[in-house]
């Protein structure tokens, strides 16, 4: 009950700021048959930054962040992007008004080739995606575009292997260019290098930088090294809740964050 | 340039095979490729399992028939007619079906297709259990006679040509590359801006309207449509037919209702041997072949192609952006 109004205010402070924030999260809560994940979260991303969600496990995390994503409908509280209040709307059209994510198992279309999976996202916007009475020649413009997309990430030279034979780190890489191939605002990023050798974290935290340039980009991470090195500004959940804010020198220096991390939790 | 001499001489060897087969198999095999094809789309490329495929084919088979027995609309026109007969039966059953997957999808799809069976058993325009008899073939155009199977069977072959292409334009068009995306991953597609749904349901619709086709055209071939045609055992024939050709290959399902349909033709003599024969390919294929006839060669192709390359795949398997 005490959330329900600790919401009101928050919502008045945002649509104040709205201008400085691409993405802002009010009072957002998450209740799974009587058990809340998510406990009155407030998240604002700024323009042009890049934010990360970090936590122990279990910390509500991945709810918060599939809430922001649409994948979750919050139980209450709503969602903002640049100001448009997007808690009622579907993932489809969200992706449409920029705000694309990316997922923890490498989100690709295994059976198609590499070129192939970048034209699928390229088409949404080019609107052949109900020409099924045309040759695949229809939309041979687009190889250029997925070409560079490609070239951008680095994989160019396989464009012609098919997705499901690609190295992990290259499926990742893959999917990062079929996400900027929409052209997003705001990019979600779910442990970009969750299951990663420590060869592919570098080159994928490289890449996230590159293409972070002129975007706004939140990601969850588990890896802290590259949190610190990356990140603008991080957002701590712990049990749910907000426990820390601020750059990673101020945050690491938390002691609640401290002892969160290190007091009992094995992380 | 090879793939155009390869489907000439393919072309060449159906015209003459008329003969030196008998006319009516040939047809028959026909009428099954175009109804493989239309399964293959969904299952193949679509990721979606439809076990009620049989009333888009056996209630074709009825329209198209009930339009030749009753009026003097040509034979071309009344088959088209069972296809976008079928295509809108397959609109309205995709709309409140399509939002199902797996085996929930193939449950309902199968209740709706036991649900038509009944509705074609008790009414009276179908004929029952007799089924409906004596259709006529309209001459083609309202110009030509195509009553001799001889010279029906170049208009079955034109029926069927026309049908694989279309297959062949949807699998390779911009609109088949997201549908087989869906069926690879369709949260992605959807986070991708756009939605699975309606992309299914259109290749739901696509396909039923070509099994419509195949099914008219199969009432147009015996002269008569049954119940049979409705059953649902055609609708697992056609899963084994695409499941033994190669699922979500381009030409499994024309291999699959070749070898089905000859096989039954050779083994009805056998009675019942023929079911079971059928059982034993069947689970022969699961265990052993599971790639399905077009499937197998195909990778025994590739893997022949690759043995006499250099293995590529040591160039490929550098970490991502490391240059």
């Amino acid at each position: 009950m005490a959330s329900m109004e600790a919401a009101v205010p928050a919502g008045a402070v945002a649509s104040a700021i709205d201008q400085d924030y691409a993405l802002v999260g009010e009072g957002l809560t998450k209740v799974f048959g009587g058990f809340a994940a998510v406990k009155d979260v407030n998240l604002a991303v700024r323009r042009g930054s890049i934010h990360a969600l970090i936590g122990p496990n279990g910390a509500g995390k991945t709810t918060c962040f599939n809430l922001l994503t649409k994948t979750l409908s919050p139980t209450k509280g709503r969602i903002l992007l640049n100001g448009v209040d997007i808690s009622r709307l579907r993932t489809a059209e969200v992706a449409r008004r920029g705000l694309v994510r990316s997922f923890q198992i490498s989100a690709i279309f295994p059976n198609l080739t590499v070129l192939e999976n970048v034209r699928v996202a390229l088409q949404a916007s080019y609107g052949t995606g109900y020409h099924f009475w045309r040759s695949l020649r229809a939309v041979a413009p687009l190889n250029r575009r997925a070409e560079e997309l490609l070239e951008q990430v680095g994989i160019v030279e396989s464009r012609g292997t098919t997705a499901a034979e690609l190295s992990y780190g290259k499926k990742r890489a893959l999917e990062i260019a079929t996400t900027l191939a929409l052209e997003p605002e705001v990019m979600l990023l779910d442990e970009p290098t969750a299951g990663m050798g420590h060869e592919d974290v570098e080159p994928i935290t490289e890449l996230i930088r590159k293409v972070a340039v002129g975007r706004t980009v939140l990601l969850v991470e588990h890896n802290l090294s590259v949190v610190s090195n990356l990140c603008d500004r991080i957002t701590v959940l712990q049990h749910g809740e907000v426990l820390a804010e601020g750059t990673y020198e101020q945050v690491s220096n938390d002691e609640r964050v401290v002892e969160a991390y290190m007091g009992g939790v094995d992380e | 340039m090879i793939r155009l001499l390869l489907i000439a001489v393919a072309v060449a060897l159906l015209a003459i095979a008329p003969f030196h087969f008998y006319s009516v198999t040939l047809m028959t095999i026909m009428c099954f490729v175009i109804f493989a094809c239309s399964f293959n789309l969904l299952l193949g490329y679509s990721g979606l399992l439809c076990f009620g495929h049989a009333m888009f084919f056996g209630g074709a088979a009825y329209v198209t028939g009930y339009i030749l027995k009753s009026t003097p609309i040509s034979i071309e026109l009344a088959i088209l007619a069972g296809g976008v007969f079928s295509g809108l039966l397959g609109l309205l059953i995709g709309l409140l079906t399509i939002r199902r997957q797996g085996i929930q999808f193939a449950m309902i799809t199968l209740a709706f297709s036991q649900f038509l069976y009944f509705i074609f058993l008790q009414s009276s325009f179908t004929g029952g259990e007799d089924g409906m008899q004596a259709i006529p073939r309209n001459a083609l155009f309202g110009l030509f006679d195509v009553s001799q199977n001889l010279t029906y069977y170049y208009v079955v072959l034109a029926f069927t040509l026309v049908s694989v292409f279309v297959y062949y334009r949807v699998v390779h068009s911009p609109y088949g590359e997201i549908l087989k995306a869906v069926r690879d991953n369709q949260p992605r597609v959807e986070s991708l801006g756009f939605d699975p749904e309606r992309i299914k349901l259109l290749a739901f619709v696509i396909s039923a309207a070509m099994a419509g086709v195949a099914g008219g055209m199969k009432a147009t071939v015996y002269q008569f449509a049954t119940l049979t045609d409705a059953s649902w055992p055609i609708s697992a024939e056609v899963i084994l037919m695409t499941l033994l050709g190669g699922l979500g290959t381009l030409l499994g399902p024309i291999f699959g209702a070749g070898i089905i349909i000859w096989l039954n033709d050779y083994l009805a003599g056998f009675g019942e041997w023929a079911l079971i024969s059928q059982g034993v390919i069947l689970l022969i294929v699961i265990v052993f072949f599971r790639r399905g006839f077009v499937g197998e060669l195909s990778a025994l192709a590739t893997y022949i192609a690759n043995r006499r390359k250099p293995d590529p795949k040591a160039a490929a398997s550098n970490p991502a952006g490391a240059q």
